[in-house]
């Protein structure tokens, strides 16, 4: 067992596991300057720190942070993936960090840089058209229902009303259809943990404007029916949207465009390694075939016909933006860095140890697992523990736990997704965790976690007695 | 590892059907770590050497490597969203300590954690003026002035709960109070006003603006950056119910547009924030922890009924930005913001003086930038001044506008140098 405390800076009679910046100083000065007095605030208070004790500050809480490189990390569904960091470099380059509003022919490195990357992403999921504007993989669920949207309402269907989701997808498939003014349509899974046809046609109808599907889905699963889902959906007139999240299960296998999907997003930090930042930033790009293309978000970079320059463009039937500018650069060149490191058999070797890393794990564990046999990620049952204790516990054996809860098509759901990043011992040591974990008692499970920086957090406590900022404390 | 699942070879182990199997190729090719560097080095290279003096809601402000090298810290680049908080108290911290410092810039007792970017922050304000006004009507009320894109961005959010976009007059740059109060019904739920705005010109209304947009029964968001938001009046003070704007001013450098979007509104709003919100908390040896809260109103909970869709956000940018704000400290803050003023002054004064060019052409307190009028036609100016290697907006047929950010004293010398060249 990895033996794991993760290092705790405590003092006896401080009241948390390293001072607020706010309680290291607080300065507070007058602001006089050019302006004229009606026009400025009085005083500003704010820490001031000098560089050492700076330092020292965000290398304490960097210590109190759990990441990849830190251990394992299966959270299921969010696909936590080792970061190469010499795409942190690249992304850094000086020659990229440029203003937007630059003439565009002075920019001519960045739009080939983001051309090739529109141009990878539609090999990749096999769709005629990328867009790199969307800032995270929600945005680019908005950006394709508004997509879907204007392509409905310039085909004068615009009264379709309704966008269809199943019922373990993504939260943020409902958030977005609904942002986008579609009335959602919960479709209820199948016994196999599948697509349902039979209630697919039941919910299917001429105000369906799209449905939402990923593949394969949160259980891991193949829709092996998608050729026939694709045909119903189309047959009414909708749209096939797929969400990318789990790509990482499919890289040269198969492709969303060959699917039958119409629009797709990518998410670039589960599927190209893109770190994930403890919450951001991402970037969504989405991609759609030829009947879609005019209707993306603008600009798109083309290439300028028989010279080796780029230029952007305005598609004739634009949605508009859905970032203030070409959404987030920085990321977008850690993508391209990662897809040229890889290339095919990169790509390809990724998701073949994706796979057979979820289904070795699923094999290890003593926890029930339904389903099967699995693709990039499987859902273990906690059976009669809760599954949020578990997850705690395990942080106690130096492991990230899995998602937690969630689906809820499995009771007291684990959902495992080791990556392909993982070798085989640390793998053993996640099942180790697993398996100890099962077989203790009530007590030490809800007790827990016992090693890490800081026991149980009241979340109750939290939400009841809002304090969302230090002022708050005082 | 296949003994174990069962299989000979990982292929046996996707279920797809043959009809949908991909046989293909990418034709990617895959390089070494090396080459990728110095294909990416030699791709990026082809854009120009230029002086950027473009500012208009995208600014870089110098970086500490401070900054660079404590936010590259793996721990914290390579985690995820805080849904463990006992093994990520060192981010949560850090977001947390974000919230505090925006708070204290706004005045405003709740800020989330980010939003994607300028744009986006004023499009989610729309939509949440239609959650805390939703019985009063449905028209938010922007300047005539605003950036197009900002403007775009709020039409595609507005489009789904069919919230009307319409504009107000400004005059010499700033809010026409006249004109808003003209365009000011009872079925207006927000009026955006900026300070700085996209010309550079301080407003000087905003208590006026904010009991305008009361007497409508309107929330007042205010656009601001975070650097200006440090000498400019407090948001909070004049009435603003939200303030948004770009947070990437700070801990960022020009990224090609990639930002952080500032959102901070009354507590008395809380609910309705879109975005993650972290709060303090204590854990069961009673010291105080913290965890992300409210999630009630997140996607993964409430789904279709949820504030907002956003998931991913720009955690990492508002780290870097919370590290530059504590960098500097309240001082080296107002300093960073007088001293923009400052130069856009001098620069603007030394402009005027030059023949065919009068600056600034707003009779107003600039915060960095400022719009000058050209004899020539602006396109071609702003064409010359490239050729010696400066960026500048041309805005119409006579109008450039110049920001100091980012940009040295000498490099100022030289463009002063430059535009006397190319402007008479």
């Amino acid at each position: 067992m990895t033996d794991y405390d993760q290092a705790r800076f405590t003092d006896e009679d401080g009241e948390g596991y390293e001072p607020l910046l706010s309680e290291k100083d607080a300065t507070s000065v007058d602001v006089d300057g050019p302006l004229p007095d009606g026009l400025t605030r009085d005083e500003l208070e704010l820490p001031e720190l000098a560089e050492p004790e700076l330092a020292r500050h965000y290398t304490r809480l960097s210590q109190m942070n759990y990441g990849v490189t830190t251990g394992p990390y299966p959270l299921g569904s969010c696909t936590m993936k080792y970061n190469p960091p010499f795409t942190e470099d690249v992304a850094a380059l000086p020659d990229g960090l440029v203003h937007p509003d630059r003439p565009e022919d002075a920019t001519q490195g960045t739009l080939e840089l983001l051309y090739d990357l529109q141009d990878y992403l539609g090999r990749i999921g096999g769709m005629d058209a990328v867009t790199l504007q969307p800032p995270a993989g929600a945005a680019g669920e908005f950006t394709g229902i508004l997509v879907a949207k204007a392509y409905h309402e310039h085909n004068g269907e615009g009264d379709r009303s309704e966008v269809i989701v199943p019922e373990s997808a993504h939260g943020t498939n409902f958030a977005s259809a609904a942002m986008g003014g579609y009335d959602v349509v919960e479709l209820p899974g199948g016994e196999d943990g599948r697509v349902d046809l039979e209630a697919l046609e039941a919910a299917l109808s001429e105000d369906t404007a799209a449905l939402m599907l990923t593949n394969p889905n949160t259980l891991g699963l193949f829709e092996r029916d998608i050729e026939e889902i694709a045909r119903m959906v189309h047959d009414v007139g909708g749209l096939l949207y797929y969400d990318g999240a789990n790509l990482n299960a499919l890289l040269g296998r198969a492709r969303p465009g060959d699917m039958g999907f119409d629009i797709m997003h990518y998410n670039v930090h589960k599927t190209f390694a893109t770190p994930h930042g403890g919450g951001g930033p991402g970037a969504g790009p989405v991609g759609v075939v030829d009947r879609l293309a005019p209707f993306l978000p603008k600009p798109r970079v083309r290439k300028r016909d028989g010279e080796d320059a780029y230029e952007t463009f305005d598609p004739e039937h634009t949605i508009g933006k859905v970032h203030g500018r070409d959404g987030n650069w920085l990321v977008l060149v850690k993508t391209y860095a990662y897809i040229a490191r890889l290339g095919d058999e990169g790509l390809a070797d990724a998701s073949a140890k994706a796979v057979l890393n979820a289904n070795y794990l699923a094999e290890q564990i003593d926890y029930e697992v339904p389903y099967g046999p699995f693709h990039h990620e499987f859902v273990a049952s906690a059976g009669e523990q809760d599954a949020a204790d578990v997850a705690k516990r395990m942080l106690d054996y130096g492991v990230h736990p899995p998602t937690t809860k969630w689906p809820e098509i499995v009771d007291e759901a684990l959902m495992t997704e080791p990556t392909e990043v993982e070798s085989r011992d640390t793998l053993a040591d996640l099942a180790r965790a697993f398996d100890a974990v099962a077989s203790e008692d009530e007590a030490t499970v809800t007790s827990a976690p016992e090693r890490t920086t800081a026991a149980r957090i009241d979340q109750t406590a939290a939400a009841r007695n809002l304090r969302l900022s230090w002022q708050d404390l005082e | 590892m296949l003994d174990a699942v069962g299989v000979d070879d990982e292929e046996q182990l996707f279920d797809i059907p043959e009809p949908v199997r991909f046989d293909g190729e990418f034709d990617i090719d895959p390089r070494d770590e090396r080459a990728v560097r110095e294909e990416i080095r030699s791709t990026l290279g082809r854009n120009e050497d230029l002086v950027e003096l473009l500012g208009r809601g995208h600014y870089g402000h110098y970086v500490p490597s401070v900054v660079d090298h404590l936010a590259d810290r793996s721990e914290f680049l390579t985690s995820y969203t805080q849904y463990q908080p006992e093994v990520t108290q060192g981010f949560l911290q850090a977001l947390f300590e974000y919230q505090s410092i925006v708070r204290e810039l706004t005045g405003l007792e709740v800020a989330n954690c980010s939003m994607y970017d300028a744009a986006t922050a004023l499009a989610e304000t729309a939509l949440f003026a239609d959650r805390v006004r939703r019985t009063s009507g449905d028209r938010v009320l922007v300047p005539d002035l605003l950036r197009e894109e900002k403007r775009a961005v709020l039409e595609n959010y507005a489009d789904g709960p069919d919230i009307t976009v319409d504009t107000y007059p400004t005059a010499d740059g700033n809010v026409d109070r006249e004109a808003l109060a003209d365009r000011l019904a009872d079925d207006v739920i927000l009026v955006y006003a900026e300070s700085p705005t996209v010309r550079g010109t301080v407003e000087e209304q905003l208590s006026a603006i904010g009991e305008l947009a009361d007497e409508a029964g309107a929330l007042f968001a205010l656009g601001s950056d975070i650097v200006s938001l440090a000498v400019l009046e407090e948001p909070a003070s004049v009435g603003a119910d939200v303030v948004v704007g770009d947070g990437a001013a700070l801990g960022l450098p020009t990224s090609y547009g990639m930002g952080l979007g500032l959102f901070a509104t009354r507590e008395e709003f809380v609910r309705q924030v879109p975005g993650r919100l972290v709060g303090a908390s204590e854990d069961e040896d009673g010291r105080r922890g913290y965890t992300l809260t409210l999630q009630t109103r997140e996607q993964h909970i409430r789904k279709e009924r949820a504030t907002s869709n956003i998931c991913t956000n720009q955690a990492w940018v508002a780290l870097r930005t919370a590290m530059h704000a504590a960098a500097l400290g309240p001082s080296g803050l107002v300093d960073l913001a007088n001293r923009e003023v400052r130069r856009a002054q001098a620069l603007a004064a030394r402009v005027d003086d030059l023949d065919g060019v009068a600056a600034p052409v707003h009779d107003r307190h600039h915060a960095r930038e400022f719009v000058a009028r050209t004899d020539r036609p602006a396109n071609d100016v702003a064409a010359d001044l490239r050729e010696a290697g400066f960026a500048v907006h041309a805005l119409d047929d006579h109008e450039i506008q110049c920001c100091v950010t980012g940009v040295t004293d000498e490099q100022l010398d030289a463009f002063v140098a430059a535009l006397s060249e190319v402007a008479a």
